[in-house]
């Protein structure tokens, strides 16, 4: 089969059996696999029933990307094509969605901050595409490494943003993020990240379902906006088009338009929870003094800290966000009840979600936070540097 | 699909817009070229009728002449971006997209190859239409790029040789010595030859010109979407003067652009051979549908 037109109920057009994304993400048998994050990539879109794929290199995206383009040349994709710039790409992927596909694309740092005109108008376009950000550095000045700085830029383009820990989670959380995103009642664009090097090229244990299921396609009509594809009566679009006057009429209409892009993102909450089993994950103790709050590989590290303060009697937790968009300010507060110090260790500068942290705690949380270990730039978060933190605070024998 | 998708249900119809229902009616969607088109403008409900353009605008003139040269207005899309063309664009009734600043081909890339995913048996034309800002500044990688892709939608470049919108700023398809905005010592560089540039991409129809037959700018348009269905991008680089930038009074605009027509942009017209095979195949077989 090569024609989206020649699928079935039954079967998509690869061929592959049209399963539900509760059989696909929760009841189909699985086996295990020793994969890298870009190969995992390829495995979950493989069974995504995909439309559309724009690419770009960069590293350390670029080989996901080739394996979304080998999915391609293997007939799992529909169109598949490498853009001339990462601002061109995501214009590329907007076109693709906008005209009712299921579109998917990869990009890193500076490839980011590139495209960034895009995602706001992603977002304000309704589209429900998925980019998966494999975070590194932006040039300030050129590194290829590791840090997630990229990403405080994207906070607030109205795109859902998800954040995985390993090569498990994100393989299920891309599967995951097609079928929230294109909720009707949600349906705009969802970035899953990753730290760059730290997923996308360390090689893990992954359990994965057989490749001949697939997601249901993507129906555009499902849409609360109609897809562009000349398929709709052909009423004139912008009459008066708001966005050239100068009245309380068109700001009332854009700025609602800002509120109801934000709402959806709000109204993914429960599918998220369902999909991702919880907005939050926590391990450790049920009541702790010490809990750390973070995201990606960085709850990585902090489970590592974490086993080291139990040996020493210290009772601590881990809070891993898996969304940053929407942002779970319920679910932390709920996690961090009781908590003495909130640490926030992170892979970059900035801070950005020790920030995030802060904001959703303020007036709410009596607990303390601490914005540290913080490190940037490609250097590594020893267990050692998360334990000399913690006992500026609290007493370690 | 069918065009009945854009007919509303009898009992519907008379809460419907006045404007859509006579769209329906009086409107060109699902009817020949001969039956509305260039020649009969005026005489059926046509695609631009409103605008927002300055008095005497040339360009509003050529963007009216574009929609009802089009020979599938049901089945099209256009896709634009910043500029004056796009106050007019967008009042079409025809889908239009506005993404980004000068990513108009782009996004037309997508929507080409995800119309030829989903649509496969249906003809779907898409069509850029940006000024010279959007295609040649601001949006020349994507404009380029979309052309050495060989992606089969059709550009037209409304090319007033000057920032119109923003106010009067210099573009790359000024002229070398124009005293713009942003050039007040004067431009000191050469106009850009977009045709050129368009025909070593690998545009297999391109076209310049100053649009002051009617009939000629039609056949222009309607070759460029023919060709770009079957064979490849096209390109149609057209003066749409700005008379208010370049102070050209209302009833002189005409004559401004007849000059241009004898000056830089006398009309020039390059095809592929293949391109000019099919035009034979077509012309010949709308002749005889016309006979």
């Amino acid at each position: 089969m090569t024609k989206r037109s020649d699928m079935t109920a039954e079967k998509n057009w690869s061929g592959q059996k049209i399963v539900s994304p509760d059989y696909l993400l929760f009841e189909a048998p699985r086996e295990k696999h020793f994969m890298t994050g870009s190969e995992v990539v390829k495995e979950a879109m493989k069974r995504c029933t995909v439309d559309a794929s724009v690419s770009y290199p960069i590293t350390p995206q670029s080989e996901a990307a080739h394996l979304i383009g080998e999915l391609w040349a293997e007939g799992y994709i529909g169109t598949y094509f490498r853009g001339e710039n990462e601002f061109g790409v995501m214009s590329e992927v907007a076109g693709c969605a906008m005209a009712g596909s299921r579109t998917v694309t990869t990009t890193s740092g500076p490839g980011t901050l590139r495209a960034m005109e895009n995602f706001p108008m992603w977002s304000g376009t309704r589209i429900p595409c998925q980019l998966i950000l494999m975070a590194r550095g932006i040039n300030s000045p050129l590194t290829i490494q590791p840090d997630n700085l990229e990403v405080s830029f994207l906070l607030e383009t109205g795109c859902m943003i998800w954040y995985a820990e390993n090569v498990q989670e994100l393989f299920d959380m891309t599967i995951a993020a097609f079928i929230v995103a294109e909720k009707p009642d949600v349906h705009i664009p969802i970035i899953t990240a990753v730290d760059g090097f730290f997923v996308s090229h360390t090689r893990e244990s992954v359990m994965l379902p057989a490749d001949d299921i697939a997601l249901p396609p993507y129906d555009p009509y499902a849409a609360p906006l109609p897809p562009i594809d000349s398929e709709m009566p052909p009423g004139r679009f912008l009459r008066d088009p708001f966005v050239m006057k100068s009245n309380y009429i068109s700001y009332a209409t854009h700025a609602s338009w800002q509120w109801e892009v934000r709402s959806a993102a709000d109204r993914s909450r429960k599918y998220a929870k369902h999909f991702l089993k919880g907005l939050v994950h926590t391990t450790g103790d049920d009541v702790a003094d010490v809990v750390f709050v973070a995201c990606g590989t960085a709850s990585h590290q902090a489970k590592e800290a974490h086993r080291e303060l139990a040996k020493l009697g210290v009772t601590c937790k881990v809070v891993k966000l898996r969304t940053i968009r929407p942002f779970p300010t319920e679910e932390l507060i709920e996690a961090t009840k009781g908590a003495k110090y909130i640490f926030v260790p992170e892979f970059n500068v900035t801070g950005w979600l020790y920030n995030e942290v802060v904001k959703a705690l303020y007036g709410r949380s009596e607990s303390e936070v601490i914005g540290k270990p913080r490190v940037a730039g490609g250097m590594s978060m020893p267990v050692e540097e998360i334990l000399k933190e913690v006992a500026n605070f609290v007493k370690i024998d | 699909m069918s065009l009945n998708y854009m007919v509303p249900a009898s009992k519907f119809k008379r809460y419907l817009p006045k404007d859509y229902v006579e769209l329906v009616n009086y409107g060109p969607f699902g009817k020949t070229f001969a039956e509305c088109g260039t020649k009969n403008m005026g005489k059926y409900k046509e695609l631009v009728e409103e605008h927002p353009m300055c008095s005497g605008c040339w360009m509003a003139y050529y963007i009216k002449i574009i929609f009802a040269s089009l020979p599938n207005p049901e089945h099209t899309v256009t896709i634009g971006t910043a500029g004056c063309g796009r106050l007019a664009i967008s009042q079409a009734a025809v889908p239009f997209i506005y993404g980004n600043y000068g990513d108009q081909n782009a996004m037309a890339s997508g929507i080409t190859r995800a119309f030829r995913l989903r649509f496969p048996d249906q003809q779907k034309d898409v069509i850029t239409i940006a000024g010279d800002g959007g295609m040649m500044d601001i949006g020349f990688s994507m404009t380029m790029h979309a052309w050495f892709r060989g992606e089969k939608f059709t550009t037209i470049m409304l090319d007033n040789e000057v920032y119109g919108n923003t106010g009067g700023q210099e573009s790359g398809m000024s002229v070398k010595g124009a005293v713009l905005k942003m050039s007040p010592k004067g431009k000191n560089f050469n106009k850009m030859p977009a045709m050129q540039l368009a025909i070593t991409a690998g545009c297999v129809y391109v076209v310049k010109m100053s649009p002051t037959n009617i009939n000629k700018a039609a056949k222009a348009i309607r070759r460029a979407i023919f060709a770009a269905r079957e064979l490849g991008p096209t390109f149609i680089h057209a003066y749409t003067s700005c008379n208010i930038e370049y102070s050209i009074p209302t009833p002189d605009v005409f004559k401004d652009a007849q000059e241009m027509a004898k000056g830089r942009f006398a009309f020039e017209e390059f095809m592929t051979d293949e391109a000019k095979e099919l035009f034979t195949v077509v012309e010949a077989k709308k002749k005889k549908e016309v006979n």
